[in-house]
C-alpha cells in the first residue's frame, strides 16, 4: 500500500501541475474578460449591455461540466476540434467571467464620481484617474470576492476531468483503476486541493492587509 | 436539426424529473447538521474548532471529488447504496457546511438587544428564538438560501459522473445517440439556466411576501 502510495507520487504530481496551470489560465481568461464584460455592462447603450447581462446571469446558472461537453463534443460537430487543454481553459474562463464581471461592475461603482471629478479638476488626464485614482480603489475593493471567484474556478476545474484532461481529480480515477484502492487516491487529491484553496485565501487576506495599510 | 430536437427534448425532461429530486430534498437534508454545525460555532473551543474543520474541508475541496469519496466510501462502512441516494446524501453533506455559514450569518444580523429586550418582556428561550430571532433571521437569509438552492441544481449536473441518470447524464445519453451533441448540450444548458432563474423568481415571491407589513 505505502510503496503504492510512493509509486504513484509522479502521477499525483503531474496532476497537480495540470489542475495549477489550467486554473492559473482559466483564471487569468476570466479576470481579462471579466473586466471587458465589466465596462459593458456599465455602458448606457441596452443594445451593448442588455447581451452582456444575459450572458453574466447564463454563466451564473449554468453547470461547467455541460459548458464543457458544450465546447468539446459541441464544437467538433462543425469542425471546431479543441484538444482538451484548450476547451477546458477556454470553457472555465468564459464560464468564471460571468462572476468576474459582477464583481469589478461593482467595484467601479462603488468609487465615488467626485474622485474622478476632482481628478479632472487637478489636472490629471482621465487615463491617470483611471490608473492613479480608480483602478487602485476598485481592486482594492474587489479583491477578497476576487479571491473568493479564484477560489471557486481552482475547485471547479476538478470537472475538467469529465474532458479527459489528465489533472488531478482524472489522476486519482486513473490511480484508483490500476491499484483498485479508491478512497485513497481521491481523499489524497482532495487534500492537494483544500491545501491549494487554502493558500490562496491566505494570500487573499495577506494582500488585503498590505493593500489596506497602503491605500486608505 | 429538427428530429434530433424532438429526440433530445423528451430525454431531458425526463433526466429534470431526477434533477429537481435530487437537489429539492439534498437542500431539507442538509438543513439540521448545517444548524448543528452553526450552533457548534457558537460552543467550546472543541465544538468550534470541529465545525470550523468540516466546514472547511467540505467548502475547500471540489464537489466533484467529494461525491466520488463519499460514493466510493460508504460501501466500506457496509452501505451499500443506490448511486442515486449516494449522490443526494453527498450534496447534503456539501450544502451543510454551505448552509451553516449562512445561518451564522444570519443569527449574528439579529441585535443583541432584541433578545435581552424580548426576555424583559417575559418570553422564555425557546419562545425568543422561535418568535424573535428565527422569523427574522429566515428573511435576511432568504436570499443567500435560494442562491445555495441554485447552486445544489447546478452541481447536481456532477452526480451524473456517479451513473445518476439525472438531465446532464440524460444529454450525455442522448447526444451520443443521435450524434448530436450541440443541440443536446445546448439544450440541457437552457434548461438548467431555466430551472435557476425560476427559483429565483419564487425566491422572490416568498421574499416580497415576507416584506409584507414590516417596516422597513
Amino acid at each position: 500500500m505505502t510503496s503504492g502510495f510512493l509509486s504513484d507520487l509522479p502521477l499525483y504530481a503531474s496532476g497537480l501541475l495540470t489542475t495549477l496551470t489550467v486554473s492559473l489560465a482559466g483564471i487569468a481568461l476570466s479576470v481579462g474578460t471579466g473586466i471587458v464584460l465589466a465596462a459593458a455592462l456599465r455602458s448606457p447603450l441596452l443594445y451593448i449591455s442588455l447581451p452582456i447581462r444575459l450572458y453574466v446571469e447564463f454563466t451564473r446558472g449554468a453547470p461547467l461540466m455541460l459548458v464543457l461537453f458544450l465546447i468539446y463534443y459541441g464544437g467538433a460537430q462543425f469542425g471546431l476540434v479543441l484538444n482538451p487543454y484548450v476547451a477546458g481553459v477556454v470553457g472555465l474562463g468564459l464560464y468564471g467571467a460571468g462572476a468576474f464581471a459582477e464583481i469589478f461592475r461593482a467595484g467601479f461603482n462603488a468609487v465615488p464620481k467626485g474622485e474622478i471629478e476632482a481628478a479632472d479638476m487637478l489636472g490629471l488626464t482621465p487615463g491617470q484617474a483611471f490608473r492613479h485614482i480608480e483602478l487602485p480603489q476598485a481592486l482594492g475593493l474587489t479583491l477578497p470576492p476576487s479571491i473568493g471567484q479564484a477560489i471557486n474556478l481552482v475547485k471547479e476545474s476538478s470537472v475538467l476531468s469529465v474532458i479527459t484532461l489528465a489533472e488531478l481529480t482524472k489522476v486519482a480515477g486513473t490511480i484508483s483503476s490500476i491499484t483498485f484502492a479508491v478512497v485513497t487516491p481521491y481523499l489524497t487529491v482532495a487534500l492537494l486541493y483544500w491545501a491549494i484553496v487554502e493558500s490562496l485565501s491566505r494570500l487573499g487576506f495577506y494582500l488585503e492587509r498590505r493593500l489596506a495599510v497602503k491605500g486608505y | 436539426m429538427d428530429n434530433s430536437l424532438a429526440v433530445v427534448w423528451p430525454a431531458l425532461l425526463d433526466g429534470l424529473v431526477t434533477t429537481v429530486a435530487v437537489s429539492l430534498s439534498a437542500l431539507p437534508l442538509g438543513a439540521p447538521l448545517a444548524l448543528l454545525l452553526a450552533a457548534a460555532g457558537r460552543g467550546g473551543r472543541l465544538l468550534r474548532s470541529a465545525s470550523a474543520f468540516y466546514v472547511s474541508f467540505w467548502r475547500g475541496t471540489p464537489i466533484l471529488v467529494q461525491l466520488l469519496i463519499v460514493f466510493y466510501f460508504l460501501p466500506f462502512l457496509g452501505l451499500e447504496l443506490e448511486p442515486v441516494v449516494a449522490a443526494t446524501l453527498a450534496l447534503a453533506l456539501n450544502t451543510a457546511a454551505f448552509q451553516s455559514e449562512i445561518y451564522r450569518a444570519g443569527l449574528q444580523a439579529i441585535p443583541m438587544g432584541e433578545r435581552e429586550a424580548a426576555r424583559m418582556l417575559g418570553f422564555s428561550a425557546s419562545q425568543t428564538f422561535l418568535r424573535i430571532e428565527a422569523p427574522q433571521a429566515f428573511r435576511i437569509m432568504l436570499p443567500a438560501l435560494v442562491g445555495e438552492m441554485q447552486a445544489l441544481v447546478k452541481n447536481s449536473s456532477l452526480v451524473s459522473v456517479i451513473a445518476v441518470t439525472d438531465m446532464a447524464r440524460r444529454a450525455q445519453q442522448v447526444a451520443a445517440s443521435t450524434f448530436r451533441p450541440l443541440e443536446a448540450y445546448a439544450s440541457a444548458l437552457v434548461l438548467y439556466v431555466a430551472v435557476g432563474a425560476v427559483l429565483a423568481g419564487i425566491g422572490l415571491l416568498i421574499e416580497r411576501r415576507l416584506a409584507k407589513g414590516v417596516g422597513r
